[in-house]
């Protein structure tokens, strides 16, 4: 099935991906980094307080996916069941058994029952401690990982949308359009971007996609300069003008002929974007500007660990997490950038001059 | 003249590159005071050969056999004794003036280099003998262009720097490896006549690298032709042109783009322009008057009538492109442009694309002009694809294949990507492209300038096959009158962007009528006694 893939692939695509597995950090990052991400987004089967089936009075219930009330299982008031309650489980106990996810707490669980004061320090039960309010620490990093990444993916995919939407126009058509556009991205990237979103904060609770709509209209910024210099470049190609002379109109050009040649540069662009939405994006939670209060955030959980410096593994924590998702997708932004680069391409797959036997 | 000892010997010297044999058991020698040509298509091993012996490769080039300078052995040198040959003994000219001088250092400073490299001169002493050198090779106001930066000079002019580095520390030997090929025809002559006078005088032995054998035929003793990297003949220049020895030569010598059009049916014009003009406006200084705009075409009329080739020739800079971009519509321009009875150039947006069908380009670098990542099935479609978007996948398919097979290309090359053909296999396919949208008009920029004399006889013989098959209308664009001569009907020569000459092809190439037609014809060296169409001979 592979060399079906690869077989479909242009030649030039199948040379980068042999040069982007032959940089052995970015591959095995590469592969790290998906792992990582794909437990985080399976969060809610590893770290919930709720247990996944459990089996009561002969009757089958998946308290991950229904919420069911707490008269079902014995207890007096018809809300939401609580399964960490003494007497629920006690309950469950007599009537039958319950499969816990291996961390039995969600992001926003208190534990009522702990043998410490709260920030309670690493041990069986909360395996890597609970911040200041109680709740589990090893259960937000997850959560945060996936909430960061799921943020900074939405915000590299918009923000490339929109700058190479931009920067493709104004560097294909170039003359005046490309003189307005750039006077005009250049007063748009000199607001304040964090004064702007701390000013908003004051005006709105800024949840996950009010953060992200700022963000967005101006993370895209950056990219406009490296795009509009490719298809800048690309339309003097002597292909564009062939296309051009063949009557094809400007859309089509820029889709078919100069896209895919200004994605070179644009790719190797954002790796380096993605670790950035996620930096700004611990940043404004690490200053509260950020998500909602209870949201699983890392920025959240450094400034824990900034107020608590007697609970040294709230720190290290968020240190080691941030850091270690950073050195990912850092490792794969260079092997991308290596296998996009021209040069290295050349270097990996030495040829000897072309030979002709001519038509 | 030539003294029997040779200069520079090569025993079965053989060049692979990662196993792969370039160079196969090439012996050669070159006398002091002699030139030998090297000649061959691309990819030969010309250049590799000369690159080899002088250890020039990347590192995963091999380089066997035995190579010697006067007495020096060539394979045994140690890489200090290679820095003081190379640049002392050896000089080297390279094909590209544009990009072989450093854009960031004045001539003086590049030439004194290479002086106090070799020589130890520095200051007033390399200054002195640089100056000298701009006047050996013929520069003219030497004090001014030593402190001149390369951007300022002309092709030619920057090629004669080169020599001046080249032939800077009196080197026995001179490799000078196409040194012309970038340059206009009649620059190409004063070049290497003076590269001969330099020879003469220095008494340096030349290895002169070139795929042109009119040039060797004129410039050269003696010639060794190679074909795939194997020597087929070497011998005097006059005896291997008169009576070559190997088929290859023959087929080399024979390779001059032959025949004439097929006449044109009788028709009103296809197209017509009546004052067509170019011109550039150039940029304002702060607080200056803006300078009169650049003419890059000057007012002119011509026209074309149906299955006629109207071949445009001139040097570089001449106006040439311009004119085909104008007429395609792809600059801006003013005049009239009149398209088998309509105004194109007051056409605009879609109705413009919509007749762009009817007229189409096949332009000068067949490497530039495909897209690397698109399969050719994808490049020759596209346009049919959007003129015709009520054909079904299998006629398109079909009328692909159709078109492939016309143009002479192999039927299973439609599912591969540009890069696994050869040039002369691309420009087909841009030839494929452009006549799948069956237009009256192709305007042909420069097609056979970056092929081998072969293929370029191979493809004339293309066009015109499918110019008395379809009857389209060409406008040749060239400036190789060996290749015009056989393609069009009438020329039209071009100075500086205005008409200097125009007329039927013949009259204008065998009798001249201005100074410059006549500098262009005699460079190119015509060779009117073997033409079939003179009726003399």
């Amino acid at each position: 099935m592979d060399l079906a893939v690869t077989s479909r692939l242009s030649p030039i695509t199948r040379r980068r991906l042999a040069v982007f597995r032959g940089n052995r950090r970015a591959w095995v990052s590469l592969w790290v980094f998906l792992a990582l991400f794909a437990v985080s987004l399976a969060a809610e089967l590893i770290a919930n307080d709720k247990p996944l089936v459990m089996r009561y009075d002969g009757q089958w219930y998946v308290p991950l996916l229904v919420d069911y009330p707490e008269t079902e299982f014995g207890g007096f008031l018809p809300t939401g069941t609580d399964y960490h309650d003494p007497f629920i489980g006690e309950q469950l106990a007599e009537n039958g058994w319950a499969l816990w996810p291996p961390i039995p707490f969600s992001y926003q669980t208190l534990d009522m029952q702990m043998m410490h004061p709260s920030p309670a320090p690493p041990d069986g039960r909360h395996w890597l401690g609970t911040d200041d309010q109680g709740r589990d620490v090893l259960a937000r990093v997850i959560y945060g990982f996936r909430l960061s990444v799921a943020f900074a993916l939405v915000l590299t995919a918009g923000s490339l949308m929109l700058g190479v939407l931009i920067g493709g126009i104004q560097g294909y058509f170039g003359g005046k359009t490309d003189l307005i556009g750039q006077r005009l991205t250049e007063i748009w990237s000199g607001l304040p971007v964090l004064f702007l979103l701390i000013i908003l904060a004051s005006f709105v609770q800024p949840g996950f996609w009010w953060l992200l709509g700022i963000m967005l209209l101006f993370s895209w910024l950056g990219l406009v300069d490296v795009v509009r210099a490719e298809f800048l470049r690309a339309r003097n190609l002597e292909y564009v003008r062939a296309a051009k002379a063949m009557g094809l109109p400007p859309r089509l050009i820029m889709w078919r002929h100069v896209l895919p040649n200004a994605m070179v540069a644009t790719l190797t662009f954002v790796p380096f974007l993605f670790t950035g939405a996620i930096t700004t994006l611990t940043a404004l939670d690490f200053l509260g500007f950020g998500l909602p209060p209870g949201s699983p955030s890392l920025g959240e959980l450094v400034a824990q660990g900034k107020n608590n410096l007697h609970a040294p593994w709230l720190g290290i924590t968020a240190f080691v997490s941030l850091s270690l998702m950073l050195s990912l997708l850092v490792f794969i932004g260079e092997g991308l950038r290596d296998a996009f680069d021209p040069r290295h391409v050349q270097h990996g797959a030495a040829t000897p001059p072309r030979r002709q036997t001519d038509a | 003249m030539p003294d029997a000892s040779p200069l520079l010997r090569f025993d079965s010297l053989s060049v692979a590159f990662d196993g792969v044999t370039v160079v196969d058991n090439l012996s050669l020698a070159v006398r002091r005071g002699e030139t030998l040509a090297l000649v061959g298509e691309s990819g030969s091993g010309k250049s590799v050969s000369a690159l080899g012996a002088m250890s020039l490769l990347p590192p995963n080039a091999r380089v066997e056999g035995g190579r010697f300078l006067g007495d020096t052995d060539l394979a045994r040198l140690r890489p200090r004794e290679w820095q003081g040959l190379r640049g002392g003994r050896v000089g080297f000219i390279f094909q590209e003036p544009m990009t072989s001088l450093n854009p960031l250092h004045t001539v003086a400073k590049q030439i004194a280099e290479t002086l106090r490299l070799h020589q130890g001169l520095s200051g007033r002493d390399a200054r002195e003998r640089s100056r000298e050198l701009l006047g050996q090779v013929k520069l003219p106001r030497p004090d001014e262009l030593l402190d001149a930066w390369p951007h300022q000079l002309s092709g030619g002019q920057r090629q004669r720097v080169m020599i001046a580095m080249a032939i800077a520390n009196d080197p026995e030997l001179l490799i000078a490896d196409e040194p012309t090929t970038a340059l206009d025809v009649t620059v190409q002559q004063d070049i290497l006549a003076l590269l001969a006078e330099l020879r003469d005088r220095h008494g340096m032995g030349m290895l002169f690298i070139t795929h042109d054998l009119n040039l060797v035929r004129r410039h050269a003793d003696r010639v060794c032709v190679l074909y795939n990297g194997r020597a087929q003949e070497t011998g005097r220049v006059a005896d291997v042109f008169q009576t070559p020895q190997s088929s290859y030569t023959r087929t080399l010598l024979d390779a001059e783009p032959r025949g004439r059009p097929a006449p044109v049916p009788a028709g009103s014009p296809l197209l017509q322009t009546r004052g067509l003009a170019v011109s550039y406006a150039r940029p304002r200084r702060l607080l200056a008057k803006r300078p009169p705009a650049f003419e890059a075409l000057c007012p002119l009329d011509l026209s074309v009538a149906p299955g006629e080739t109207l071949g445009i020739v001139g040097e570089s800079g001449s106006g040439k492109t311009t004119l085909a971009h104008a007429l395609l519509r792809l600059t801006e321009s003013r005049g009239e442009i009149d398209f088998s009875g309509e105004r194109i150039d007051r056409l605009s947006g879609a109705a413009l694309r919509r007749r762009r069908r009817r007229f189409q380009v096949v332009f000068q670098d067949p490497y530039g002009s495909l897209s690397p990542r698109l399969p050719v099935s994808e490049i020759v479609s596209e346009g049919l694809k959007f003129h015709y978007p009520e054909l079904d996948t299998a006629e398109v398919e079909r009328r692909v294949v159709d078109t492939l097979r016309v143009v002479g290309l192999p039927e299973d090359c439609a599912a591969r990507y540009p890069h696994e053909f050869s040039g002369g296999q691309r420009q087909r396919i841009a030839v494929a492209r452009a006549i799948i949208l069956e237009p009256e008009l192709l305007v042909l920029d420069e097609p056979t300038s970056a092929l081998d004399r072969t293929v370029q006889k191979q493809l004339v013989e293309l066009l015109r096959e499918l110019q008395r098959l379809r009857g389209i209308s060409y406008l040749f664009i060239s400036h190789d009158l060996a290749v015009v001569r056989a393609m069009a009907h009438r020329v039209m020569v071009l100075k500086d962007g205005e008409v200097v000459e125009q007329g039927d092809c013949r009259a204008v190439l065998e009798e001249p009528r201005t100074d410059y037609t006549r500098r262009l014809v005699t460079a190119a060296g015509l060779s009117f006694q073997n033409s079939r169409f003179s009726g003399t001979d």
